[in-house]
């Protein structure tokens, strides 16, 4: 008897104070972060397991350490870095010639040349170096320096977005070269061309790196930039409203608190988008008409209110609207009226249960997401909420990889990704016949003969409008066979102090590494 | 004692063999994928190609009783291999953190031993009495309290309401020089939780065993003799109401483990937590191998400890047991 008194007390005593907490955070908060304009404190999610570029630190460029042969300007235009210009294109697209910037120096005063170059590209495609995207540089053939200032790329195919690929940063032969590149120290202690020099990486805790004073770019302004590595949301929520960061990445429900703090809220467009694949092994997601009536039975709109709370839009297909790449006459409507009709003449008929039927096949797959991706998880309940609306039942079930991909040829699954860059690097390994159940590319055995011949038009042409066509034919081969139902890109939000002024941010692809956000330019901010 | 030592020592060579093996199983038997696991996001867009290039490359296409003897006789050489979760020497990822780990492990202990025994005699004192409810309600909330929610809770309270102790980290963000005085300073809120979650155990095993020894025949003599209560409390009573406390003492140290785990990733403190984590879910078998042997070593260590400390405080046990 007293002890359960006491353990309902307890309880009590809990409740009380988680009540006081909650009501507590909804508070404003005071205060932004005195000190210096000269030093920034950003709260990351995310800890690179390694700085070393050989093993794929920085593959996307804007390492802050390290420079690429090319950088990308804010709306992703490619511009020479360790490069004079951009490249000479020859040989119909296979030999890409670079000059290189001259009097670049390391940060260890050393002369970065041309053997630096050829040195990063052939360790990375060294069968024994760990690199797990290698693939990306599939292309190459060989690359070779002539004399120091000027580099060579012979491909293997004619690839049009290669030089996208050559903002990977470049490592110092003189001091990478003489270690093992699984192991050796290279990787947390780097040394490159880059505007910051590492000072400190205590790992799980911060980065912290200081201005590069001879950066050929000019010494940046923000002398000190330290990146604390905080992986909980709302532990880095409350950091920031301490003031103990200047700027942080945020959930959007926790972002929305920071409203009219002293700070600013920044939301980083993306490639990012979320898509159900409708594998085509399966009886039901194999079939068109339950395809087509997928891709215009689920309200995407409702996601990006519902799930992503405004921050991000709907998709109707890899390629986000507002992209030049979009092909316009894609846009899916919302329409489950039709979408039961397109079900309806292609013989599924509804079952006692409400879920369709036909030739004895019930209209029902399984649904996977990523155990523990809250965002994928509320996803996979819309599309199953509204799939169920027209008679379709997706059974929603989570996972961890290990568990998902043996059942991919069959098994829906909840997938992301995306990269601004280029339509290549996405839509190749997505739809690709040829790479269906090549590890994670094409994972949902998508099967389309004008698809793959598209992809490989878009891939070798070097010219623009050619390109173009190729990837409209893909989007509106999409619409009428949607392997795929993309449901919304989302948005990446960050906050960040007044004082450092109006920034700016880049189009974020999925996979957002260290730099993303308004301090992919670090560099040049002008506080 | 030194034989007990002795014994005991000789004893965890094999206790710490078979654990490897046992670690080396499981994770081999694991749905995890050392492989994936290293390969992070990029591998989701890897070709199969790469992917079987990357296993030969961390050897772990290997059979498990090779990897394990291999593992096994190089560590008695003294090194402990490669982590591919972290890329990094063995040696060198424990060096860099184990210390800051111990650190906070110890002082959250020590205060936790301290601060129990105190409230648990306070509250034996008089059973029933407000203090005796008022600690005992504490103890039961502290224990449904999830350590990583506490962490929340305090760092709302002291660094943000009140702004009078950092929120995380080691030293200030963005300093570069480790002082005694800024990890004092940033130690005292991930101590004070991990304190705080191990509290509960000891403030009710002191309660109980003191509240028992205060029943008992030579705690009723005392007091007939005329002792005063300070005399019979600490002198009779504590004594044997203690003994429990020391068993409890060895067996928390893997409670303390896993709670330091949290609280270390909560508050960013740059301990071995988060290598643990990683090592487990990568199945990156030298690290995760280099870490049971350090964690089952802390139990060992915890239990001889206990078992030392009940022969001083109990001459009746003698330490042959």
């Amino acid at each position: 008897m007293r002890a359960r008194s006491i353990r309902v007390r307890g309880a009590l005593a809990t409740a009380a104070a988680l009540t006081a907490v909650s009501s507590a955070c909804s508070a404003p908060g005071e205060g932004g972060g005195e000190g210096a304009a000269t030093s920034a404190v950003v709260g990351i999610a995310y800890e690179p397991e390694t700085l070393s570029p050989l093993l794929g630190f920085g593959k996307d460029g804007n390492s802050k350490i390290f420079d690429g042969l090319l950088t990308h300007d804010a709306d992703l235009t490619l511009r020479p870095a360790l490069a004079a210009a951009l490249p000479k294109v020859t040989d119909g697209g296979r030999t890409y010639t670079y000059a290189l910037r001259e009097g670049v120096k390391f940060s260890d005063g050393k002369p970065f040349t041309s053997a630096d170059v050829v040195f990063t590209y052939e360790t990375i495609l060294d069968k024994g170096t760990s690199n797990p995207s290698k693939g990306e540089l599939d292309a190459i053939r060989s690359v070779e320096a002539e004399g120091d200032d000027t580099v060579v790329f012979r491909l293997k195919y004619p690839y049009a977005p290669f030089a996208e690929r050559t903002v990977l940063p470049i490592a110092p032969e003189h001091l990478a070269g003489g270690q093992d590149v699984n192991t050796g120290s290279f990787g947390t202690k780097p040394v490159g061309t880059g505007p910051y020099k590492l000072v400190k990486w205590s790992k799980g805790e911060q980065l912290v790196l200081e201005a590069n004073p001879g950066y050929w770019g000019g010494a940046p302004k923000i002398e000190r930039f330290t990146m604390a590595i905080i992986k909980d949301d709302d532990v880095r929520a409350t950091r920031l409203r301490s003031g103990d960061l200047d700027g942080a990445i945020l959930p959007p429900n926790l972002a929305k608190a920071f409203k009219g703090s002293g700070r600013r809220t920044y939301a980083a467009r993306s490639f990012d988008y979320r898509t159900v694949t409708l594998p085509t092994g399966n009886k039901v997601t194999g079939d068109t008409a339950v395809r087509r009536a997928l891709d215009i039975a689920v309200d995407r709109q409702a996601m990006v209110d519902g799930i992503l709370e405004g921050a991000g839009r709907v998709a109707h297909g890899p390629v986000p609207t507002d992209s030049e790449w979009f092909t316009e006459g894609t846009r899916r409507t919302y329409d489950p009226k039709k979408a039961r009709a397109i079900l309806d003449e292609a013989g599924w008929r509804p079952g006692k249960d409400g879920i369709r039927e036909k030739d004895g096949v019930r209209a029902s797959f399984p649904l996977w997401y990523l155990s523990g991706d809250k965002l994928r998880q509320d996803h996979a309940l819309a599309y199953a909420s509204d799939a169920r609306k027209i008679g379709v039942e997706a059974e929603v079930q989570a996972g961890t990889w290990e568990v998902i991909e043996p059942r991919m040829p069959e098994d829906a699954v909840l997938a992301g990704g995306g990269s601004p860059s280029d339509p290549d690097f996405d839509q190749y390994p997505l739809l690709r016949s040829d790479l269906a159940g090549d590890g994670f590319n094409n994972m949902g055995w998508y099967d389309n003969a004008r698809v793959d011949r598209a992809l490989e038009t878009g891939r070798e042409s070097g010219d623009r409008a050619e390109r173009k066509a190729a990837y409209d034919t893909v989007q509106r081969e999409l619409v009428k066979n949607p392997g795929y139902t993309f449901l919304t890109h989302i948005d990446h939000l960050y906050v960040v102090d007044d004082r450092f002024g109006d920034l700016s941010t880049q189009v974020e692809p999925h996979d957002h590494g260290l730099a993303a956000g308004p301090w992919w330019n670090v560099e040049d901010w002008q506080p | 004692m030194a034989r007990l030592a002795g014994r005991r020592a000789l004893f965890a060579v094999p206790v710490l063999g078979a654990v490897t093996f046992g670690v080396f199983a499981i994770a081999a038997a694991s749905p995890f994928d050392p492989v994936k696991a290293y390969a992070g996001t990029a591998g989701l867009s890897a070709s199969q190609e790469t992917l079987d290039q990357l296993r030969a490359n961390l050897g772990t296409d290997r059979p498990l009783v090779t990897r394990w003897w291999d593992w096994l006789t190089s560590a008695v050489r003294g090194d402990l291999g490669v982590s591919s979760a972290l890329r990094q020497p063995v040696a060198d990822v424990i060096g860099e953190r184990v210390g800051w780990s111990v650190l906070l492990a110890s002082a959250a202990f020590l205060v936790a031993v301290l601060l129990g025994g105190l409230l648990g005699v306070l509250a034996a004192r008089r059973p029933g009495g407000w203090t005796d409810r008022a600690v005992t309600s504490l103890a039961y909330t502290l224990e449904a309290a999830p350590p990583f929610w506490l962490g929340l809770l305090v760092m709302w309270l002291f660094a943000l309401r009140l702004g009078v102790l950092p929120a995380g980290g080691l030293t200030d963000t963005g300093s570069t020089v480790v002082t005694a005085g800024e990890v004092a300073r940033h130690l005292v809120l991930p101590a004070g939780v991990l304190a705080l979650s191990q509290l509960p155990w000891f403030v009710l095993y002191v309660r109980q065993g003191v509240g028992d020894a205060l029943q008992e025949d030579p705690v009723r003599g005392a007091r007939a003799r005329g002792l005063a209560e300070r005399t019979v409390l600490t002198g009779h009573a504590l004594r044997s109401g203690m003994l429990p406390v020391l068993t409890l003492i060895g067996s928390r140290v893997p409670e303390l483990i896993t709670g330091a785990l949290l609280v270390e990733t909560v508050f960013s403190w740059p301990g071995i937590a988060a290598a643990t984590v990683e090592s487990a879910t990568a199945a990156d078998f030298p690290l995760l191998a280099a870490l049971t042997v350090l964690a089952t070593f802390a139990v060992l260590l915890g239990n001889l400890l206990a078992d030392l400390l009940y022969g001083l405080a109990d001459p009746r046990v003698g330490f042959d047991g």
